[in-house]
C-alpha cells in the first residue's frame, strides 16, 4: 500500500476525537463505573465465603450459564463472581458502543455524502477507515486502562493487579473485535442501518452460539469469539492467550475491511441492492399501510429474534429441571413457593426478563413517528388531507398491535422448546397467560411514548432509559437486594407473577388506564404543537 | 495546451446498468467546460470518476496527466469539487467545515475565506443542521474558491441559490477564470452556462452526443425566424430545413437549419419582406432538441 494511501489519517483522527469529545466519554465513564460498582455491591453484600458459596450454588445451573457464561464456582471470590457475572454482560454492551462508534464515523458519513467532500480533498482512500480504526484502538485501549486500574484500585483481596488488567484488556480486545466487525460491515453493506443492524446480529448470534454451547455442545461455543472472552478466566487463573485470539480476529477483520474499502467505490457497498416496486401497492396507499411497510424490515428481524430467544431460554428448561431436583440447598433459598416447581418459578422470571426485551420493539415502533417528524417526512403527509390523530393513531395501533406479537412470538419460543426438554407440565395456555399479563404493563410504555411525542418531542431518550431502569431494578434487584419500593416505580413491578402469585386485576387495570390517559393527554399535545424539522 | 482532463471511451458499469457507455471528454487548460444533460445521464457518475471515487470498468482517465484512481491524492491537491447536495455534519459550524477542508488541503488562503464569505453573505457561526440546501452550498463553495486549486470540477453547485447568490457564484468563476484557472461546470441552468462556458458537452445515456463551442453547436442548430411579408408564404413549409411553422400575428414563425439559411432567405425575399426577426438558437433550443430526441426513443 502506497504511503499516499493514508495521508491526512492524523488530521481525519483529530477531527473523530473533537466529533466525539462527549459520546465517547460517557459511553466510557458509563461502561468503567458501571463495572467498578459490581464489586463494591458485591463485598457489601456477600462478606463472607460462605455466602459466597451459596450464591455459586444457585448459579450453578444452566439457566445461569446460558445467560452469563461459564465461572470458577469452586472459588466462588469476589472476583471469581464479578468475573463471572458481569464479564460477559458488560462484554456485550462494548460491543454495542464499538459497533455504533464505528458505523457512524463510516457508513453514515459516506452515506450522508459527507465522506464524499473528505475524498474529493487531497485524502489518502484509506485515511478515513484508519482513522477510526486507530481511533477505536485509543478507545479501547483507555477502556482497558480505566476498567483495569479501577478495579485494582478496589484493593479487594481476591482482585489481583493481573486479574484486574486482564478483565480490562479482555473486554477491549472484545471491543477491537467488534469495531473491525463493524468497519467490515460498513463496506459490505450499502447503509448505515443495514451495517448497524447486521453487525448487531453478529454480535447476538456470538452470544447465542455460546449460550447454546456452554450449555450443551462445546464445540458450537469454540467459535464464538465471545466465549474467548469468558475463557480469559480473569481472577481464576487468569490466561492471556485468548486476548492473542480475539486480536488476531481483530486484526483479521480490520485488513479485510481496509482492502475492501482500497477496491470498492464510494457509497457501493458489495451486497446487491435489488430493485423495488415500480407502484405502490393499495396496501401500502395509507397511513398505516406506510407505517407498517416502513416497519417492515425491523417487525421480521425483531420476530425472528423474539422467537429466537425463547427458544434459547426453553432449550434449557430441561437440563433446569434434572438440576434442580434433589438440590437441597436450592429448595432452602425458594421455600416461600412450595408447591410450584423451580421450574415453573424460573419461567416467571423469564416472563418478566422477555416482557422487558418485547417492550422495545413496539416502543421503536411508535418513536419512529417522531424520527419521521424529524426527517421532514411527516410534513410531507401532512400537507395531504390526513389528521395528525389518524396518523399518530396509526402508529399506536401498530404498536400496541407489535408488543402483542413479539410477547407471543417468545412465548411460542419458550414453549415450542420447553416442550421437546422437559417430561411434561408446560401447559400453552397457563404459560400464555403468565406472559401476557405482561402486555398491559408494555401498554403502558407505549403510552409514555405517546405522551412524549405530544409534549416532549425528542424525548425519546426517556422512554428507553425508563425502561433500562425498570429492567435493572427489577432483573439486577434480586441479586443487589434491592429495596422493594424501587420496584413499584415501573409498571412492570406491579404485575403478578403467574402462576406462583395470585392473578389480580387491579394493577391490568390500573395500568391501561393510565395508557389511555397518557395516550389521550399525547394526541392532545401533537395536534397543538408546531411539527419539527431537523 | 496543456490537458488538464481526458477521458478516452470511459465506460462503467453499476451490476447490469451500464451508466456511460465509452464516454470521451477533453479539456485545456483555463478553459470553462459546460457539462450539461438530463437527469440520469450520467454527468454526476463521470465527475466521481474523474474525482477517483469511483472507478472505471473500462477506458483511461487522466487529470493532470495523472491516473484518476491511483494518483488520485496528487491530483485532489490541485482540484476543488463542489457537489450539488452538500451535507455537512450538523454539530460543526460553517466556519469549522471550511477550516477542516482547508487544513484538509493544506494551502488555502485566510484572506480570501473572510472575502468569500462576505460576497456570498454566509454567517460562518451557525451550526450546519440550521443551514439550508443554499448555505451548505455555499459552505461548499467558500471552501472550493478560497483555495488554490487549479482545476474547479463544480456539479450543479448552484441548485439552491438564490438569483443574486448565483451572480456572485458566477463572478467566482470568472475570477478563475481570469486566474487561468480551469472549470468544469456540470448544471441545469443553460442561461449560466451559455455565460460562463468556452466549450459545452452534452451528454445523454451515457455517452457525449454533441461537444464543440456554443458558437460550433449554434452552427449545427437552427435560427429561430419570424417573417411578415406582402405576398403570403403558403409553401414555407415545403422547403427542406424548415421546421415548426405557425402563424404569430400577421406573420409566421418558424426555425430555419442553419446550413438551409441562405436558399431559405433568397425564397422569401422573393415575397416581399415587411418584417423579419431572428434570433440566435439558445442552448435552451439545443438541448431540448437532444433531450426530445432522446423522449422520442423511450
Amino acid at each position: 500500500m502506497r504511503h499516499s494511501s493514508f495521508k491526512q489519517m492524523p488530521l481525519l483522527l483529530r477531527f473523530i476525537v473533537k466529533q466525539d469529545r462527549i459520546r465517547t466519554p460517557i459511553w466510557l465513564i458509563g461502561l468503567v463505573l458501571f463495572t467498578l460498582l459490581v464489586p463494591i455491591a458485591f463485598a457489601d453484600l456477600y462478606p463472607e465465603q460462605a455466602e459466597r458459596d451459596l450464591m455459586a450454588e444457585t448459579m450453578k445451573n444452566p439457566a445461569m450459564t446460558a445467560m452469563v457464561g461459564p465461572g470458577d464456582l469452586a472459588h466462588y471470590t469476589i472476583g471469581a463472581m464479578t468475573a463471572h457475572q458481569m464479564l460477559l454482560l458488560t462484554a456485550v454492551v462494548v460491543g454495542f458502543m464499538n459497533i455504533f462508534l464505528v458505523i457512524r464515523h463510516t457508513r453514515t458519513d459516506e452515506e450522508e455524502g459527507r465522506m464524499e467532500l473528505i475524498r474529493s480533498l487531497p485524502v489518502g482512500r484509506l485515511a478515513a477507515i484508519g482513522a477510526i480504526l486507530i481511533y477505536m484502538l485509543f478507545v479501547n485501549v483507555v477502556l482497558a486502562g480505566l476498567t483495569g486500574a479501577g478495579l485494582y484500585a478496589l484493593q479487594i483481596e481476591s482482585m489481583g493487579l493481573q486479574g484486574s488488567f486482564l478483565y480490562g484488556v479482555a473486554l477491549g480486545a472484545v471491543g477491537m473485535v467488534f469495531a473491525t466487525l463493524a468497519t467490515l460491515f460498513a463496506q459490505l453493506t450499502e447503509s448505515a442501518r443495514a451495517a448497524t443492524g447486521l453487525s448487531i446480529a453478529i454480535l447476538l448470534t456470538f452470544y447465542l452460539m455460546r449460550a447454546i454451547g456452554d450449555v450443551s455442545m462445546e464445540t458450537l461455543s469454540y467459535i464464538s469469539p465471545l466465549r474467548w472472552l469468558t475463557d480469559v478466566k480473569a481472577y481464576a487463573g487468569n490466561d492471556w492467550q485468548p486476548i492473542a485470539w480475539l486480536l488476531i480476529l481483530a486484526g483479521i477483520l480490520g485488513a479485510i475491511a481496509a482492502y475492501l474499502h482500497a477496491i470498492r467505490d464510494l457509497e457501493a457497498g458489495f451486497f446487491p441492492s435489488r430493485p423495488g416496486r415500480k407502484h405502490a401497492t393499495t396496501f401500502l396507499e395509507n397511513p398505516i399501510g406506510l407505517a407498517l411497510r416502513l416497519q417492515r424490515t425491523g417487525w421480521i428481524a425483531w420476530a425472528v429474534g423474539m422467537l429466537l430467544i425463547g427458544l434459547s431460554y426453553g432449550s434449557v428448561l430441561g437440563d433446569l429441571e434434572s438440576f434442580f431436583s434433589g438440590n437441597e440447598m436450592l429448595e432452602q433459598i425458594l421455600p416461600e413457593h412450595a408447591g410450584y416447581s423451580l421450574t415453573e418459578q424460573f419461567i416467571s422470571m423469564l416472563m418478566m426478563v422477555m416482557s422487558l426485551i418485547a417492550a422495545i420493539p413496539p416502543l421503536m415502533a411508535v418513536l419512529r413517528l417522531y424520527g419521521e417528524e424529524k426527517k421532514d417526512r411527516v410534513a410531507q403527509l401532512m400537507n395531504r388531507p390526513i389528521s395528525r390523530k389518524y396518523l399518530l393513531g396509526s402508529y399506536v395501533l401498530l404498536a400496541i398491535m407489535n408488543g402483542w406479537v413479539m410477547l407471543s412470538l417468545s412465548i411460542i419460543g419458550l414453549w415450542s422448546a420447553g416442550i421437546t426438554v422437559t417430561a411434561g407440565g408446560l401447559e400453552f395456555w397457563s404459560m400464555y397467560g403468565a406472559a401476557m399479563v405482561y402486555y398491559p404493563a408494555i401498554i403502558a410504555m407505549i403510552g409514555l411514548a405517546v405522551f412524549l411525542i405530544g409534549f416532549i418531542p425528542g424525548g425519546n431518550i426517556i422512554v428507553w432509559l425508563y425502561l433500562f431502569y425498570s429492567f435493572f431494578v427489577l432483573y439486577l434487584g434480586g441479586l443487589f437486594q434491592f429495596p422493594e419500593w424501587l420496584g413499584k416505580l415501573t409498571p412492570f413491578g406491579y404485575i403478578p407473577q403467574l402462576p406462583m402469585d395470585q392473578m389480580e386485576w387491579l394493577p391490568m387495570i390500573a395500568l391501561l388506564g393510565i395508557a389511555l390517559f397518557l395516550m389521550v393527554a399525547g394526541f392532545q399535545g401533537y395536534r397543538r404543537r408546531d411539527l419539527q424539522s431537523h | 495546451m496543456m490537458s488538464v482532463l481526458e477521458m478516452k471511451q470511459v465506460t462503467k458499469r453499476f451490476g447490469n446498468f451500464q451508466a456511460l457507455k465509452g464516454l470521451d471528454i477533453q479539456m485545456g487548460e483555463g478553459e470553462v467546460y459546460g457539462f450539461i444533460g438530463p437527469n440520469g445521464a450520467g454527468k454526476s457518475t463521470a465527475i466521481r470518476m474523474m474525482l477517483g471515487l469511483i472507478k472505471a470498468t473500462s477506458g483511461t482517465i487522466k487529470v493532470f496527466g495523472k491516473d484518476a484512481w491511483s494518483q488520485s491524492v496528487a491530483i485532489h491537491e490541485r482540484v476543488a469539487y463542489v457537489p450539488g447536495d452538500v451535507s455537512l455534519w450538523p454539530n460543526l459550524t460553517g466556519g469549522e467545515v471550511i477550516d477542516l477542508f482547508s487544513k484538509l488541503r493544506g494551502n488555502d488562503s485566510r484572506q480570501r475565506r473572510q472575502e468569500l464569505l462576505d460576497r456570498f453573505a454566509l454567517d460562518p457561526s451557525k451550526k450546519c443542521r440550521t443551514y439550508s440546501k443554499g448555505n451548505r452550498q455555499k459552505v461548499a463553495l467558500v471552501a472550493a474558491f478560497a483555495s488554490n486549486a487549479d482545476f474547479f470540477i463544480l456539479d450543479e453547485p448552484t441548485s439552491g441559490l438564490d438569483p443574486l447568490m448565483e451572480q456572485v457564484f458566477q463572478s467566482c468563476v470568472q475570477d478563475a477564470k481570469q486566474a487561468g484557472k480551469s472549470v468544469l461546470l456540470s448544471s441545469h441552468i443553460l442561461s449560466e452556462v451559455e455565460r460562463l462556458c468556452d466549450r459545452v458537452g452534452i451528454i445523454r445515456e451515457g455517452e457525449i452526443i454533441e461537444t464543440g463551442t456554443l458558437q460550433e453547436l449554434r452552427h449545427l442548430t437552427r435560427t429561430n425566424l419570424l417573417v411578415e411579408t406582402k405576398q403570403p408564404l403558403d409553401d414555407l413549409s415545403a422547403l427542406s430545413g424548415v421546421h415548426d411553422v405557425h402563424t404569430e400575428g400577421n406573420g409566421l414563425q418558424f426555425q430555419v437549419d442553419t446550413e438551409e439559411l441562405e436558399k431559405v432567405m433568397s425564397h422569401i425575399s422573393k415575397h416581399g419582406i415587411l418584417r423579419l426577426e431572428s434570433a440566435p438558437p439558445t442552448l435552451e433550443d439545443l438541448f431540448m432538441r437532444h433531450y426530445e430526441q432522446a423522449g422520442g426513443e423511450d
